[in-house]
C-alpha cells in the first residue's frame, strides 16, 4: 500500500488534474459558450489566413525542387484537357461531307463512309476526358496543402518541407483531432439530451422557441467540431416557413452547415444505430420528416407528406438535396423533380467548399461514414461559402422538370459550378438507352430527311 | 485520395511511350491519371466494363466498336501502353512531322493510320475487307430503329457500288482510302490537347 502513494505519483496526479481542468475551461470559454450565443472570436479566420500563407510557401518549394531536378511537375487540370467542339451532330457531319464529297451537295447526300469519323472522334474524346465520371472523385488541387492524401508530386519535397509536413501531422492528429472529437461528442450528446427534455413540454410557442435555440446551439458546436469557417451571403433571402430549401449536395456536412444558421425540418430515411437515435430524439422537439425504408419508394406518399408539411405555416422550411447523391462540388447534376412538383416556394442555396483546406466530398464507394468523419476532423479546416438565392416559384406553363433546371442553373451560376444535365445516379447505375436512341434518331435524319420518322 | 499518378509511371516508361506515340511528357502523365481513374479494379489494366462506365461513350451508337479497337485480337484486358497506342491515332499531325522522310517508320497518327482506325470500325472480322453485311451492321448501329431494312440495304448497295473498283462486292482498304481521298482526315480524326 505504501508503494502506491509516493510523492512522484502525487505530482503526476496533480499535474493531470490541472491540465484537464485547464483544457476543459478553455474548451468551454473559447468554443462552447460562443457557440451557444452565436458569436465568434475570430480565431478560426486568423488560423485560415496563416494556413494559406503556409500553403503558398509549400507550393513554391515544390516547384523549386522540381526545377532543380529538371523535371516537369504533375499539374492537374480540373477543367478540361482536350478541346471539345461545341458543334452539333448535323453541323459536324455536314462539314466532313463537304470537305470530301465529289458530287454536288444539292442532290441530297445519303450516307458517306466518312460519317463514322464524327462518332469515332466523339467516342475517343470521351475516353480521354468526359464530363461525368470525374465528378464522383475528389477534385484535384493545384497547390499542395500539406496533406499527403492530396499530393501527386511527392518526390520533390525538400527536408524543410518534410519537417513542416511532419509538424502539421503532429498538430492535426494529436491536438486538433482529439479536440474535435470531444466537441463532436459534446454537440451530439447535448442535442440528443436536450431535445428529449424539450419533447416533454406541451406543444406551443415555448416549445418551438426552445427547440430552435437548442438545435442552433448544438449545430454550432458541431461546426466548431469540424473547424468549419463558413461565410454566409445574402442572408435576407433565408428560407421562411412553408417553403422548401434546395441546395447542391457534396457531403453529409452540408446539413450541419446550413442548419447552424437557420432552422429547418429535415427529410430523410430512418437509419439504425446512433443516427437513428439522433433522428428519433430530434423529432420529439420539432416535426421533421423521417421515412421508413419501405415508404421511400412510394412517390405519392412522399409527395403527400411533404405538401402536408409545407401547408402548415407554423412548421419550419424543409431542407432537401435534389441531386440525391454526393457530387464532388465542381458541378451540379440533375435535380430530381419530386420536390419541385409540390408547388411551394423554393429557396435555392448554393454551397461551395474551398478545397485547399480539406476536401469535403464524401466518396461513399471509397470511404464509410466513420472513416469519412475522421478524415474531415483531421484536415486543416472546412472552409465554405453559402449563398442564399432569392426565392423562386413555378411559372405558368413551366413543368416541374423545367422549373428544376431553372433552379439548378441559378445555383450553378452563383456557386461557380458546372451545370450538367447528367443524373447523379450515374455514380452507381447505367445510363438510360433513350440517350443513345436520341443520337441515332438525329443521325438517321441526315441520311434522308423524308425516310426518318417525324418527331 | 489523390492518385499517385506520376510516381507510379517510371521515367523510362514515359520516354518509351513518348517515342512510340509522340505525346508530350505532360500529356502522358495526364492520360495516365485518366487511365488509373478508369481502372476501378486497380490492377493496371482496363476491361470492357471500365470503358462502358463512361456515360458519354455508352450513349455513342458506335461505342462498342470503339471500345473494341482498344483490345488486341482475342484479349480482354488492355494495359497503359496499349491504351496510349490506340489513343495516339487521334493525335493531331504537327507541321514538322509532315516532312518526315519515308525511312522513319510511319507514326501512329499518320493519315493512313487514322484511316486504318476508321476502317477497322467497319471491318469487324479483320479480313481487310468491308463486306455488305459489315457495312449494314455499322449502318444499323448508327441509325437504330429509325430506318427500314430495305432502305438501309439500298444505301449499302449504293455505297459499295461507288467504292468498289475491282468488282469483288466489298471494299478493301485501298478502295476505302480512294473514296476518302478528299476528306480532311487530319483534322476530323484528331483531338487537340489544351496543354
Amino acid at each position: 500500500m505504501e508503494l502506491f502513494f509516493n510523492p512522484f505519483d502525487n505530482l503526476v496526479c496533480i499535474l493531470l488534474g490541472i491540465s484537464f481542468t485547464v483544457w476543459f475551461t478553455l474548451l468551454l470559454v473559447f468554443i462552447i459558450v460562443p457557440a451557444i450565443f452565436g458569436v465568434s472570436f475570430g480565431i478560426r479566420r486568423l488560423y485560415m489566413k496563416t494556413l494559406l500563407k503556409l500553403f503558398e510557401w509549400a507550393t513554391l518549394r515544390i516547384e523549386r525542387g522540381a526545377k532543380e531536378n529538371n523535371h516537369l511537375l504533375y499539374k492537374p487540370y480540373s477543367n478540361a484537357i482536350i478541346a471539345k467542339e461545341p458543334t452539333s451532330l448535323e453541323e459536324e457531319i455536314k462539314e466532313i461531307r463537304r470537305s470530301g464529297s465529289n458530287r454536288d451537295l444539292n442532290s441530297a447526300p445519303e450516307f458517306e463512309m466518312s460519317d463514322i469519323f464524327y462518332f469515332a472522334r466523339r467516342g475517343v474524346a470521351s475516353i480521354m476526358d468526359d464530363e461525368v465520371t470525374k465528378r464522383f472523385s475528389a477534385e484535384e488541387l493545384e497547390s499542395w496543402n500539406l496533406l499527403t492524401r492530396s499530393n501527386n508530386n511527392f518526390h520533390y519535397i525538400s527536408l524543410r518541407l518534410t519537417v513542416l509536413w511532419g509538424l502539421g501531422l503532429l498538430i492535426r492528429y494529436s491536438f486538433l483531432l482529439p479536440l474535435r472529437v470531444t466537441l463532436a461528442f459534446t454537440g451530439v450528446g447535448l442535442l440528443v439530451f436536450l431535445t428529449c427534455v424539450i419533447g416533454l413540454l406541451p406543444n406551443g410557442r415555448l416549445k418551438n422557441f426552445l427547440s430552435q435555440k437548442v438545435h442552433l446551439m448544438c449545430y454550432r458546436i458541431c461546426v466548431r467540431a469540424l473547424t468549419a469557417i463558413i461565410t454566409y451571403h445574402d442572408s435576407e433571402n433565408k428560407p421562411k416557413n412553408g417553403g422548401i430549401c434546395v441546395a447542391n449536395h457534396t457531403s453529409p456536412i452540408d446539413v450541419i452547415i446550413l442548419a447552424s444558421d437557420g432552422c429547418y425540418a429535415m427529410v430523410g430515411q430512418i437509419h439504425g444505430g446512433l443516427m437513428g437515435v439522433i433522428q428519433r430524439s430530434m423529432v420529439k422537439a420539432c416535426p421533421h420528416i423521417w421515412f421508413e425504408r419501405s415508404e421511400v419508394k412510394d412517390r405519392h406518399l412522399v409527395a403527400k407528406r411533404l405538401s402536408d408539411h409545407v401547408e402548415d405555416k407554423s412548421k419550419l422550411p424543409i431542407l432537401i438535396f435534389p441531386e440525391g447523391t454526393c457530387i464532388n462540388n465542381t458541378s451540379v447534376m440533375m435535380f430530381k423533380k419530386g420536390s419541385f412538383e409540390i408547388g411551394a416556394t423554393v429557396y435555392p442555396v448554393a454551397i461551395k467548399y474551398d478545397p485547399r483546406f480539406g476536401d469535403a466530398f464524401w466518396n461513399s464507394s471509397k470511404f464509410g461514414m466513420v472513416n469519412y468523419l475522421l478524415r474531415m476532423m483531421s484536415s486543416w479546416a472546412i472552409v465554405c461559402s453559402v449563398w442564399y438565392l432569392p426565392p423562386m416559384s413555378r411559372e405558368e406553363g413551366e413543368d416541374a422538370c423545367q422549373f428544376a433546371n431553372r433552379v439548378k442553373a441559378a445555383i450553378a451560376r452563383q456557386g461557380g459550378l458546372v451545370d450538367l444535365l447528367w443524373d447523379g445516379g450515374l455514380k452507381r447505375g447505367k445510363v438510360k438507352d433513350t440517350f443513345k436512341e436520341e443520337q441515332q434518331k438525329l443521325y438517321s435524319k441526315m441520311l434522308r430527311p423524308t425516310w426518318a420518322p417525324p418527331d | 485520395m489523390g492518385s499517385r499518378a506520376s510516381t507510379l509511371l517510371r521515367d523510362e516508361e514515359i520516354e518509351e511511350i513518348k517515342k512510340e506515340t509522340g505525346f508530350s511528357h505532360s500529356q502522358i502523365t495526364r492520360l495516365y491519371s485518366r487511365f488509373t481513374s478508369l481502372d476501378k479494379g486497380e490492377n493496371g489494366t482496363l476491361s470492357r466494363e471500365d470503358f462502358q462506365r463512361i456515360p458519354e461513350l455508352a450513349i455513342n451508337p458506335l461505342g462498342d466498336r470503339i471500345i473494341n479497337a482498344f483490345f488486341p485480337e482475342g484479349e480482354d484486358q488492355v494495359n497503359f501502353r496499349g491504351f496510349m497506342r490506340t489513343l495516339a491515332h487521334f493525335r493531331p499531325i504537327e507541321d514538322n512531322e509532315k516532312s518526315k522522310n519515308a525511312a522513319v517508320s510511319e507514326p501512329l497518327n499518320s493519315r493512313t493510320n487514322k484511316l486504318m482506325f476508321a476502317f477497322r470500325l467497319y471491318d469487324l472480322d479483320r479480313d481487310d475487307k468491308i463486306s455488305r453485311d459489315e457495312l449494314l451492321q455499322v449502318l444499323r448501329m448508327m441509325v437504330g430503329v429509325n430506318i427500314s431494312d430495305d432502305q438501309l440495304g439500298s444505301i449499302a448497295d449504293r455505297t459499295i457500288q461507288e467504292a468498289d473498283t475491282n468488282g469483288d462486292n466489298s471494299i478493301s482498304f485501298n478502295e476505302f482510302i480512294k473514296v476518302l481521298e478528299k476528306v480532311d482526315v487530319e483534322q476530323k480524326m484528331s483531338i487537340r490537347f489544351l496543354h
